[in-house]
């Protein structure tokens, strides 16, 4: 393969991971804007999805699989809200986000004792592990097509929901203001609630449309919990969309370091980048200075 | 009257030293001394998480990047006491470090005559380099603030530790082994030894104490007051006068310094380290630690953290030991967000006030 097509196909393999931490960090992003809290459980939320898909796969079809487990982990995102945050509402930000630690660990333990230590995955959605497809002389499996796919989808549906229906903006004035959306006569706690379900849900679709990729494992929620916050950090937190960017980024500086450095050093790269960026634009890319220096939630 | 006034500053130092000596005595009469090796190695970890009480409790910034620290440290004085210097040994500048004590000459396991830096020296170069090292982070990740500062900290701690695995020099995925004892002062020595367990169990107390003091000192200094109004409101701190960045940046390095401390005697305790010790992991444990300890209460966060790390390094809880770990840790920061001492203390006060009450009332019938 030539060089300009190899370069190519990495390209891709980094979009497509970069999707999903995409879809982690929007998480990070809803719950951060409702709440102010960083939630560190939202890499369990795509494990839990993969898992509960793959686990209600034996027994349904597959579209019915993917979506029971959406909507299984987005009530689970919603109780997670419920039992925790809403009563603790009077502790500092900082303990809360020590609270997703700590959920994240038992999540992650629950999942090793409720299925095991096996990697398991879904099939693929269309054709199987050798079917191809070419764009420009690249060859990527069809699944990669369904993962831009439903994150494009989902993507701009959430962009649609904040923008133009009432909800979404009901949304948007909690994170903006939340006492002046109080007067206005939002309930906000109902609102954090929807923000938890809501990024719970993306999560777990993320999670399913990758899981015959890259196999869905009781650990996995880790890593993807450190790259989508990466990817929320690099983008300027409080804004979803920028996530995009910077998760599309994360996935892209990934692959090149996979492809031009040794395989012990692949997140050195990424990492070094994501230093650089923040030392010269300590918002991110796209945050607003004025906005993150006296804000108290 | 007054004696009793003056006695408490002191009294929860005299306390701990107290049940470290009946937690020692303890185990000797039930035979369960190697117990010890575990207690020394929490009481190191504590030293970690002391650092980021300061850092997290006292100036308000995260770092999830402490394990780096701790590990930059233990590695340069593994490095730096086991690799072999003997192609230095011949040139002027070998034999003039060999007399000013700095290369040491002995043999290696199989008799060969090999050259490597004392312990001393290596802690010295530990320290050096972990001071450029957090000047060289914490400069610019000054102008982060909360969040942005926690990710470029896991961000750099996520950096060393893939360094670490991929460098041939550190040993890549095994780490270092071999670390030769440190010959503290006579016969004082910090070694993982059976024979030296009880000795180095109170090398560990010592300094344990002995930074509690140091720390509990420059808290209740000007530099204290001035961490506790970054704490506060750091926009008002600012406006009074205080140079934030500054004091940001020295309550970083004096962080990095206790973690990386806590990293050298760990490696010559141990014998040992390996790339684990910088993983993102730990160093989120440290913080989740700092935090389930009351975050600004030293004496919280260092009985906590010992009494954690203890439970899990001995194997308390067999394979469920981050599930409890992670429920404990929600369990503390829900019920008493302040560290569990803190309720406890305040239980005493009320009991120790009352007694004193009745005592007076006594007294003056």
């Amino acid at each position: 393969m030539d060089p300009g097509n190899l370069a190519l196909q990495y390209f891709l393999s980094g979009i497509t991971k970069g999707s999903i931490y995409a879809v982690v960090a929007i998480g990070f992003n809803l719950i951060y804007s409702a709440t102010g809290v960083l939630n560190f459980a939202q890499g369990e939320f795509v494990m839990l999805g993969g898992m509960v898909a793959v686990t209600l796969a034996q027994f349904v079809p597959l579209p019915v699989a993917v979506t029971g487990a959406i909507l299984a982990v987005a009530v689970v995102g919603c109780l997670l809200e419920l039992l925790f945050f809403r009563k603790l509402r009077h502790h500092s930000i900082l303990h809360l986000i020590i609270i997703t630690i700590g959920l994240s660990i038992v999540i992650q333990e629950a999942a090793l004792h409720l299925w095991d230590e096996k990697v398991r995955s879904l099939p693929y959605f269309t054709g199987n592990e050798i079917s191809s497809v070419r764009v420009f002389g690249a060859a990527i499996s069809p699944q990669v097509l369904w993962v831009l796919g439903a994150v494009g989808v989902s993507v701009a549906g959430l962009h649609v929901f904040l923008r133009y229906t009432l909800k979404g903006r009901a949304m948007r004035a909690c994170s903006s203001n939340p006492e002046a959306a109080m007067l206005a006569g939002i309930n906000i706690s109902n609102m954090r609630t929807l923000a938890f379900g809501l990024s719970a849900g993306l999560g777990a679709l993320a999670g399913c449309v990758i899981s015959p990729i890259t196999m869905t494992h009781y650990e996995m929620g880790g890593g993807l919990a450190i790259k989508g916050f990466a990817a929320a950090i690099l983008g300027g937190l409080g804004n979803p969309m920028a996530a995009v960017v910077g998760g599309l980024l994360v996935g892209v500086l990934e692959a090149a370091s996979v492809r031009y450095l040794p395989a012990a050093y692949n997140d050195v790269s990424a990492f070094a980048i994501l230093l650089l960026v923040l030392f010269v634009r300590p918002h991110g890319l796209f945050g607003a200075p004025a906005g993150a220096q006296v804000r108290e939630h | 009257m007054s004696l009793m006034r003056r006695i408490p500053p002191l009294l929860p130092f005299l306390l701990c030293a107290g049940v470290m000596v009946s937690l020692q005595q303890l185990m000797r009469a039930t035979g369960t001394q190697y117990c010890l090796t575990q207690l020394t190695m929490s009481l190191y970890y504590a030293i970690v998480v002391m650092g980021l009480c300061l850092l997290m409790g006292h100036a308000g910034q995260v770092s999830l990047g402490h394990g780096a620290f701790f590990a930059i440290g233990g590695y340069t004085s593994a490095v730096l006491t086991t690799h072999n210097f003997s192609a230095w040994g011949h040139s002027s500048l070998g034999g003039w470090l060999q007399q000013g004590g700095v290369l040491i000459a002995k043999e290696d396991v199989f008799g060969n005559a090999i050259l490597t830096v004392s312990p001393w020296a290596a802690f010295l170069a530990a320290m050096l380099l972990t001071t450029l090292v957090a000047l060289l982070i914490g400069y610019p990740a000054l102008r982060l603030r909360g969040h942005y500062l926690a990710m470029a900290t896991l961000g750099f701690g996520l950096i060393v530790s893939k360094l670490l695995v991929g460098s041939t020099l550190t040993g890549a995925a095994d780490g270092i082994n071999g670390v030769p004892p440190w010959p503290l002062a006579g016969s004082l020595t910090v070694t993982g030894k059976t024979a030296a367990r009880v000795q180095n169990y109170y090398i560990a107390c010592a300094l344990v104490l002995l930074l509690l003091l140091l720390l509990r000192n420059l808290l209740r200094s000007r530099i204290g007051r001035a961490l506790q109004a970054i704490h506060d409101r750091e926009t008002a701190a600012n406006a009074m006068g205080i140079s934030t960045a500054a004091y940001k940046l020295k309550v970083f390095l004096l962080s990095a310094w206790l973690a990386a401390l806590a990293g050298v005697f760990f490696t010559h305790f141990t014998g040992g380290i390996g790339p684990s010790e910088a993983g993102a992991f730990k160093s989120v444990r440290y913080v989740a630690l700092a935090a389930a300890g009351g975050m600004a209460n030293l004496w919280g966060v260092t009985v906590v953290s010992t009494a954690l790390n203890y439970a899990s390094l001995r194997g308390w809880f067999g394979s469920l030991d981050n599930a409890v770990f992670g429920i404990l840790l929600i369990l503390i920061i829900t019920l008493a967000p302040q560290g569990p001492l803190k309720p406890l203390g305040a239980w005493l006060r009320r009991v120790l006030r009352l007694r004193n009450l009745s005592e007076e009332r006594l007294e003056r019938s």
